[in-house]
């Protein structure tokens, strides 16, 4: 600390030291109970590896869903004064508040091959939602786009709108306003919006196992493998688990300061 | 070719209703104090706000009548100036430039070149590649006069382009920005609460005051003969043209005026009338500027006296009712006239 600096009140400090030791107990535990020599192994086998890749293709799926329809939603949340609106932010916010499960039995009740827009998906497309990778990557997108959309219309709100204005006056319409002003301009949200989003959708464990069941190979992602696998191999479990942990630590530590915390 | 902008507008607090038309090819300044209604009159011409009632139109074209007629901000055709240079901060100067042609069907190098032509024409060609974090408030407000005078908008409007400049610069972009203006066609329409601006920039000066405007008409009748005391404070000034060599300036007219600061070449020289004194014989003392001369006309408004002087330098004096008794002056009677060289300000031109 430099000199000029004002001590912090110790007992501040003390209180977010154990909170700290709080968060990184799990890590260190799970650290300590993996058995090293079996690791590499353990990730190698055809289970693990399609765990691994399922959870890939489901998170930067969801991610990339969230930013396509939640960058308009946020705008519309933002920028109009469209009718019911703090119902609609509600609705769309419900994931986040309501144990996955439960979110899992509704998107159950209504796209399953028994609700009528799931009959009609499949008699229409041959689409069924229910034991499919397009399953779990739509359980996904509903718990994580919530995070997208939230950062996104906070950025949106902030946005300096006589910036926007000047663009106009220079005869931009609206849709190139947004493309080339309001958009770069809130580029860090979309990008920190993105990554909060994928990181849930990494996570993601209660909707996808109710809506899109366990399937190996097509629904089965990492957190579902490794809630097996504790019932069967400990150390397999470990292993995922660290895989996940590691994953999720560096994007988030490389992510700066500035993406994450609004200045 | 011409603005009409006559409109009424409630928004919030403030009642705007004006009737305003800035001839082309001239510069008509709107001045007024902080919450006027300055920057939401300039915000209903450039159609980011739409009037109750009246109309907007520039040069025959309709731009805001309602019920029936409302054009949207990017057909207008405007070029608009902001006191906070709104640079969009992740373009370089060059493509800040280039965004009016871009957005009005320029391809990318055709803009590109226009925006080049522009900062060249500048002599701002140097920064074309800077972010506008990188440039300095005096430069980011010149690249954004490019950026709007580029795409020849038919009309042009400032609304405090120097307020948010320090004073060294402000005095700099405020002779760039004298000389841009003299080449625009269309009518600019200056809005800013500096009088300095008024006198410097504009041909007409329009005083806006709580939502409407209280005087209008040209630069040298409005400081002659201001209707309200606010019009008085701030512009009842005598403004004289001339050229400075070292502390003396010599008018246009031949009449020679000292003054305490060192310039050289065109300056405009601001006297306010409440720093000449009268007398009724030849003064004695520090003044370095005295004449005789005569009185034209007097103007009483509320406690003080407006005093309008002959030649060989007209001007304006104000002084007290009592004093102007004392003195017993009538228009047409000889007077000596003195001012202090510390109270004759410069500014170069």
């Amino acid at each position: 600390m430099s000199r000029s600096g004002r001590r912090p009140p110790i007992p501040v400090v003390v209180v977010a030291a154990l909170t700290v030791l709080f968060f990184s107990l799990p890590l260190v535990g799970i650290l300590q109970r993996a058995d090293w020599s079996t690791v590499w192994s353990d990730l190698t086998t055809d289970q693990a590896v399609d765990a691994i890749r399922l959870s890939m293709i489901c998170s930067v799926s969801a991610a990339a869903l969230s930013v396509v329809f939640g960058t308009p939603l946020a705008w519309v949340l933002a920028r109009t004064a469209v009718p019911g609106r703090p119902l609609i932010r509600g609705l769309v916010l419900l994931p986040m508040v309501l144990p996955p499960v439960i979110g899992g039995v509704a998107l159950l009740a209504a796209f399953s091959l028994r609700s009528p827009i799931g009959s009609w998906l499949h008699d229409a497309f041959g689409i069924q939602l229910t034991f499919s990778t397009a399953g779990a990557v739509v359980a996904a997108t509903f718990v994580a786009m919530p995070f997208y959309v939230l950062t996104v219309e906070g950025a949106l709100r902030g946005v300096d709108q006589r910036y926007e204005e000047v663009a106009a006056s220079l005869g931009a319409d609206r849709l190139t306003v947004f493309r080339r002003v309001t958009l770069p301009l809130i580029a860090p949200s979309v990008a920190a919006g993105a990554v909060l989003a994928w990181a849930r959708a990494l996570g993601e464990f209660g909707a996808t196992i109710t809506f899109a069941g366990n399937v190996e190979g097509r629904t089965r992602t990492l957190p579902l493998a490794v809630y097996l696998e504790l019932e069967s191999d400990e150390q397999a479990a470990i292993a995922l688990s660290l895989v996940l942990l590691v994953v999720s630590l560096v994007v988030l530590v490389s992510l700066r300061d500035r993406w994450l915390v609004r200045r | 070719m011409s603005l009409e902008a006559s409109f009424a507008l409630g928004l919030g607090a403030l009642a705007l209703d004006v009737d305003l038309r800035c001839p082309a090819g001239a510069v008509t300044a709107v001045l007024g104090p902080n919450g006027a209604g300055k920057t939401t009159l300039l915000r209903a011409i450039a159609g980011s706000v739409a009037v109750d009632a009246g109309h907007i139109a520039l040069d025959g074209r309709t731009l805001d009548a309602p019920p029936g007629t409302f054009v949207p901000p990017e057909q207008r055709r405007l070029g608009i100036v902001h006191q906070d240079h709104l640079l969009l901060p992740h373009l370089s100067a060059l493509d800040n430039v280039a965004f009016g042609p871009r957005s009005r069907g320029a391809g990318a190098a055709e803009a590109r070149a226009l925006a080049a032509a522009m900062l060249e024409r500048m002599g701002l060609t140097a920064l074309s590649g800077a972010k506008p974090r990188a440039l300095s408030g005096g430069q980011a407000q010149r690249i954004a006069l490019a950026r709007a005078l580029v795409t020849e908008p038919d009309a042009l409007l400032l609304d405090e382009p120097l307020a948010s400049l320090d004073p060294g610069t402000r005095v700099e972009v405020r002779r760039d920005l004298r000389r841009l203006l003299a080449a625009v066609a269309g009518p600019t329409l200056l809005v800013t609460h500096d009088p300095v601006d008024v006198l410097a920039l504009a041909d007409h000066v329009a005083v806006l005051e709580g939502g409407r405007i209280t005087q209008s008409g040209a630069i040298a009748s409005v400081t002659a003969q201001p209707r309200t005391r606010y019009v008085a404070e701030l512009l009842g000034t005598n403004l004289i043209r001339g050229d400075a060599a070292g502390t003396t300036i010599t008018t246009d007219a031949g009449a020679q005026l000292i003054a305490a600061a060192h310039h050289d070449g065109a300056v405009f020289a601001t006297i306010a009338p409440a720093a000449i004194a009268l007398h009724r014989r030849e003064p004695e003392g520090s003044p370095r500027n005295r004449w005789r001369t005569s009185v034209a006309h007097i103007d009483v408004l509320g406690d003080r006296v407006r005093v309008q002087l002959g030649d060989p330098l007209p001007m304006v004096a104000e002084v007290t009712a009592p004093a102007i008794a004392a003195l017993e002056l009538r228009e047409g009677d000889a007077v000596w006239v003195s001012i202090k060289a510390t109270e004759v300000a410069t500014y170069p031109a």
